[in-house]
């Protein structure tokens, strides 16, 4: 019996969280990349001349990174990666 | 007359509607197949194309639907006695919105689910997708306008409601910053927020609030108006996880408790319809019932707004085909019985037929105003709840709906500023903020322009409103009928629909041309021959896709 009524609770709650999201999940996913771009800007900003403070601590994140920053200079629309020492494709 | 006989009544017919009409309609008209692949499956990409569970579809249909349009209209039809108002919500939400609503989205559905904007300029014409973009901007920009006066009015007529609408957007703020960084689930949050809503509702009408009667030689009503509008530019050019997304939330819930109690209490107390079956003695200067009623209701009986939900964001997440039956139909469904909550409450919330009187002065009096008061004495009645905070429980109601409805509102006036901008090369109108300015300064001017200094006269737009977004209905069914045409099934069910549509906000632009005119309110008058220009424009492109339709052979069975 309490069984049941927390598998209903727990259906209600993820039919909750569904109607919260559902309406709004392109617009977030948009923002969201939006974000990301930021990010990869920065980490990436002194191969394209841009002074970057802490980028001892972003050249670290640069091979993890590999993969999205493909995605992100397409999406930026640029066929090849735009920096001459960072090839990708 | 008992409140309850016409509550049943209501309920009864347009549950019947949903039974019977619906079943006929999917099944022999649009011929909805469960096995059809839509879009949802077949572009399933987890942000916009996502099979959805159907119960929770209709949950967002309806909540975005439902509004506070569908209150203001009949809240000011009833002007003509309950009866017109019931007859056109009841008939409307079962011949009307069902079959345009559950259209729109099947239609959206066997076009890759793209939008009734997009489905017009393929199916009908690119000249029509122009007209269309007129008409939408039209709608917006009268709906902002309106809803902001109305707004204005609601929170000078009940000043202790003035903490709970604002501290509505503080808990919705709070809400939006709790899940979005998962600091605590969705279940105790809803709790919190219904809470704290209510503990506002309760606390309101001990602090009333009310502006001082003139700031810098504005009204108080003026500067409501003024202070809403910069509100909602801020709102809409927020992030929507921010604000938008609890706030919508949060008017879903209160929609829900809204709704019950109210029914609850008529219930309960079963008042007496105290305003007339059909008033002979109408105030002086009331436009004629035929064809003023049915575009004073257009939300609520038939509303193109809903086409744009059904074919924008509906469609996409549509699992099965045949769903279209139930989120389509039954949310207009759903939308009529808020509406006939709404006729309820303006004609049986009264102790006699003089107090009724008092409230319909002139046409375009009572609105949401009568829906409130009205609306707080049945609760009151039903529940023994305090008047005071059952009026402001429904104050916060309708604001929070108006409210939402102006920020998302503006957010599309200002994408249409921005596309402008890029079709003509004005790089500075592709930007937001002064994209977002020009909307605002153009309902700003509507709204004073069409009320005076103070605003107050906001609510003549009203029926304009109601002619343009049925005009955006016409243009949906247009595009469902052609698809019928092209398949060789029988149009007459959408066909009819549009034209009695048409001629009746053709004829109504024309009356109130006319009432302009003697009235000598050249602002209105212009107003008027630019949505009289958009009406025939789209009578002209029906008459020749039709034509077109009927000429060419059958392509599909």
């Amino acid at each position: 019996m309490g069984n049941r009524i927390l598998g209903a609770l727990r259906r209600l709650s993820e039919l909750g969280t569904l109607y919260y999201n559902a309406p709004y999940r392109a617009a977030i996913a948009r923002a969201k990349r939006d974000e990301e771009d930021l990010f990869m800007l920065l980490v990436f900003s002194e191969m394209m001349g841009i002074p970057n403070p802490a980028a001892w601590s972003t050249l670290e994140l640069q091979p993890l990174l590999m993969d999205r920053f493909h995605q992100w200079h397409t999406r930026m629309g640029m066929e090849r990666s735009p920096l001459d020492h960072f090839r990708c494709c | 007359m008992s409140a309850i006989v016409l509550l049943l009544l209501g309920l009864g017919g347009m549950a019947a509607g949903y039974l019977f009409y619906s079943r006929f309609i999917a099944d022999r008209i649009y011929r909805l197949d469960p096995n059809y692949r839509t879009p949802a499956h077949e572009y399933e990409d987890g942000v916009d194309f996502v099979p959805t569970n159907r119960y929770v579809l209709w949950g967002h249909h309806f909540t975005s639907v439902a509004g506070a349009a569908p209150i203001v209209g009949p809240a000011i039809a009833v002007i003509w006695g309950w009866l017109p108002a019931f007859i056109w919500v009841v008939f409307g939400t079962i011949f009307f919105a069902g079959v345009h609503d559950s259209g729109a989205l099947w239609a959206s559905v066997r076009n890759r689910a793209k939008s009734v904007g997009a489905l017009t300029g393929e199916v009908v014409g690119r000249r029509a997708r122009t007209v269309f973009m007129i008409v939408i901007f039209l709608v917006l920009l009268m709906v902002n306008a309106v809803f902001g006066v109305v707004i204005a009015k609601l929170l000078i007529n009940n000043p202790g409601a003035v903490v709970p609408v604002w501290g509505a957007i503080a808990v919705a703020l709070v809400i939006g910053q709790l899940i979005y960084r998962r600091i605590i689930g969705l279940g105790v949050v809803s709790v919190v927020g219904v809470i704290a809503l209510y503990s506002l509702i309760y606390v309101g009408p001990k602090v009333p609030i009310a502006l001082p009667e003139q700031v810098m030689g504005l009204s108080a009503s003026a500067s409501w108006i003024l202070l809403l509008f910069a509100y909602a530019a801020i709102a809409s050019l927020l992030p929507v996880w921010m604000l938008l997304q609890p706030r919508d939330y949060i008017n879903g819930l209160q929609l829900f408790v809204g709704l019950i109690l109210l029914y609850g209490a008529v219930l309960i107390g079963n008042p007496t319809v105290v305003a007339p079956m059909i008033n002979d003695n109408v105030p002086a200067g009331t436009p004629s019932l035929l064809p003023l009623l049915f575009v004073t209701i257009a939300c609520g009986a038939i509303s193109g707004f809903h086409g744009l939900v059904a074919s924008g964001t509906s469609s996409k997440q549509l699992n099965k085909e045949t769903d279209a039956r139930f989120v389509g139909y039954f949310g207009a469904v759903g939308e009529g019985s808020l509406a006939l909550a709404a006729i309820i409450a303006a004609t049986a919330g009264f102790a006699t037929l003089a107090d009724w009187e008092a409230v319909y002065t002139a046409f375009g009096k009572g609105s949401l105003t009568a829906f409130v008061d009205g609306g707080a004495t049945i609760l009151a009645g039903g529940t023994g709840m305090d008047v005071g905070v059952a009026a402001t429980l429904l104050t916060v109601m309708a604001a929070l709906f108006a409210g939402t409805t102006m920020d998302t509102g503006l957010r599309l006036q200002r994408y249409i500023f921005q596309e402008w901008g890029e079709i003509y090369h004005q790089k500075w109108l592709t930007r937001p903020l002064p994209a977002t300015l020009l909307a605002v300064a153009s309902c700003l001017l509507l709204a004073f322009g069409a009320g005076g200094a103070d605003g107050s006269g906001g609510l003549l737009i009203w029926p304009l409103f109601g002619t343009t977004n049925q005009l955006l209905a016409g243009l949906t069914l247009l595009v469902i009928t052609i698809m019928l045409v092209r398949r060789g099934r029988p149009a007459i069910y959408t066909l009819a629909p549009l034209v009695f549509l048409l001629v009746m906000t053709l004829f109504a632009l024309l009356i109130q041309l006319k009432s302009f005119y003697d009235k000598q309110d050249w602002f209105l008058l212009g107003l008027d021959v630019v949505v009289l220009v958009a009406a025939l424009l789209v009578t002209l492109e029906c008459a020749a896709a039709l034509k077109k339709a009927f000429r060419e052979p059958v392509e599909q069975a």
